[in-house]
């Protein structure tokens, strides 16, 4: 059930999940109370910018700047918060 | 404790969601201990009957490990890479020190998760709580049958559930609540889960009764018929979608009435390290009752030679030490042969298939078990409580009423 992701949305993470950097796992993790869930390379990245005030536009922009060679990283990135937003790790504000 | 307050199923649900995660790979590193549970007393003002808690437990109320020793062992499991903290028991609140608990864990960057059965939660300590930066409660409902009744005829226990579950809410927590069933309660399936709307609940766990310490012993008189268990899924199912509610219901299917066992603690020596109230070092709740094993205690050993060396936690790692069938068996990565207190408990042999598999050679005490919970004589022979009088019975050898399950060495 892919959600509609517009570039004007903002997003934040849920309530009672916590992003953080695990340096045992050497990469970033979301906590929530069942669980963990391992974000790898980019997953992280993307999330990390994720803070309640930057659209999904502003973050397509700012990883567009920083990783100019990678291709088709929208997609990705779009892909990530589709991800994201459906298994409820992030809430729109 | 309730046995799934922190629960396999937990564990199995964050799995599937890796497995599904393809493109952003989320996995869990392999033993690793992720996460801690710290039965921090095994004090409690309850008697529950279906309690996985040791029935000897009397014998580790005097020897609780201090608070600084709670704090070593906070730190030390956090360098191998706990990130996941329960703190259960036992009654948690009986500690008078779960507040600094609490601000050691937010330092130390776990997500913290508080299990109690609400007694004595006050407004004070929520808010120290709140503050210290606890990530999560779950609130464990427990004489539920006096508690339907309460509920009903909306009198004092409910009033103060009622009066728990807000201040859980206030305090901007989600209200998790769980549920043990057992026969004297599934019944009711309708009235628990009007009862969890009622109390505002955003999350229920309908835990089945497994069968460990207390609920062991009570297990006749505890175990419902597979009729029963079939038609409380059928209520939960349609409650799920008449209500519209937003609570969100998961119901734990008891493992006996099943073909298969559960992987048990996702694994042993996995992902899950247990430090009791007087600082044993356990891969699962009840490992205790396993015969000839000597487990590790945070006093003398500390947590990582614990996880690491260990002879008990190596004991029954990965799959050597499996018998046939299944050592042999296609499916055994799916459970690992199933739990091994269960194998032994009901069969008198750790290593072999948890009674549970329809491969085992021991499926028919799984029959029998099912058999002698419809046997009236039995299931009507008064229930042992969880009391500290019957634990020091235990204690001191009266072991008459376990040794039906071959259950000592
Ligand atoms: S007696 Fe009841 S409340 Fe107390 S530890 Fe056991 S299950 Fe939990
Ligand atoms: S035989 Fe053993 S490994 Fe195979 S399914 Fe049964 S318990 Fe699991």
């Amino acid at each position: 059930m892919a959600e509609e992701i517009k570039h004007s949305d903002i997003y934040d993470i849920a309530l009672h999940h916590r992003f953080q950097w695990e340096e045992a796992q050497s990469s970033y993790v979301i906590l929530f109370p069942e669980g963990m869930v391992k974000l790898h390379g980019g997953a992280g990245e993307v999330i990390k910018l994720v803070d309640g005030k930057a659209s999904v536009g502003d973050i397509v922009a700012i990883l567009k700047e920083k990783f100019p060679q990678a291709e088709n990283i929208e997609a990705d990135i779009i892909g990530m918060f589709e991800m994201a937003v459906g298994k409820a790790w992030l809430r729109q504000v | 404790m309730t046995q799934n307050s922190l629960g396999e199923s937990a564990v199995q649900q964050t799995i599937q969601a890796q497995a599904k995660n393809n493109g952003v790979a989320a996995n869990i590193t392999q033993t690793q201990p992720l996460w801690l549970l710290a039965e921090v007393t095994y004090r409690c003002p309850l008697h529950c009957a279906f309690c996985y808690n040791p029935t000897d437990y009397d014998k580790h109320t005097q020897n609780e490990l201090s608070t600084e020793q709670w704090i070593q062992a906070l730190r030390d499991a956090r360098k191998m890479g706990a990130i996941q903290l329960g703190i259960s028991g036992g009654e948690p609140l009986l500690r008078d020190d779960i507040e600094e608990i609490v601000v050691e864990a937010k330092n130390l960057g776990y997500y913290s998760n508080l299990i109690t059965s609400g007694v004595g939660l006050t407004e004070k300590r929520i808010q120290a709580f709140k503050d210290g930066g606890l990530d999560h409660i779950q609130l464990s409902m427990h004489d539920i049958t006096e508690e339907i009744n309460n509920f009903i005829t909306n009198t004092k226990t409910f009033e103060l559930k009622k009066k728990v579950a807000a201040m859980i809410k206030n305090h901007g927590y989600p209200m998790v609540l769980n549920v043990v069933i057992h026969r004297y309660n599934i019944g009711h399936m309708k009235e628990i889960l009007e009862m969890a709307e009622a109390l505002g609940a955003d999350y229920i766990e309908l835990a089945n009764t497994q069968y460990y310490g207390w609920s062991l012993v009570n297990r006749s008189q505890l175990m419902p018929l597979k009729e029963q268990v079939e038609e409380a899924e059928r209520i939960t199912n349609e409650f799920r979608e008449k209500s519209g509610s937003k609570m969100k219901i998961f119901f734990v299917v008891p493992d006996y009435f099943g073909d298969r066992p559960k992987k048990c603690m996702n694994g042993w020596g996995e992902v899950f390290m247990i430090v009791t109230a007087n600082g044993d070092v356990l891969p699962c709740h009840s490992a205790r009752v396993l015969p000839n094993m000597t487990f590790p205690n945070v006093r003398e050993d500390g947590l990582e030679y614990a996880w690491k060396e260990s002879p008990a936690f190596n004991k029954y790692r990965g799959d050597d030490w499996m018998k046939e069938p299944c050592r042999s068996c296609s499916e055994k990565e799916n459970d690992l042969g199933g739990c091994r207190c269960q194998a032994f408990l009901l069969s008198g042999d750790a290593e072999s298939a948890d009674p549970v598999c329809s491969l085992s050679p021991n499926h028919h005490l799984i029959e029998k078990a099912i058999e002698d919970s419809k046997n009236p004589v039995l299931s009507e022979k008064p229930i042992i409580f969880r009391t500290d009088k019957n634990s020091k019975k235990y204690v001191a050898g009266d072991k008459e009423r376990i040794e039906d399950f071959h259950a000592l060495p």
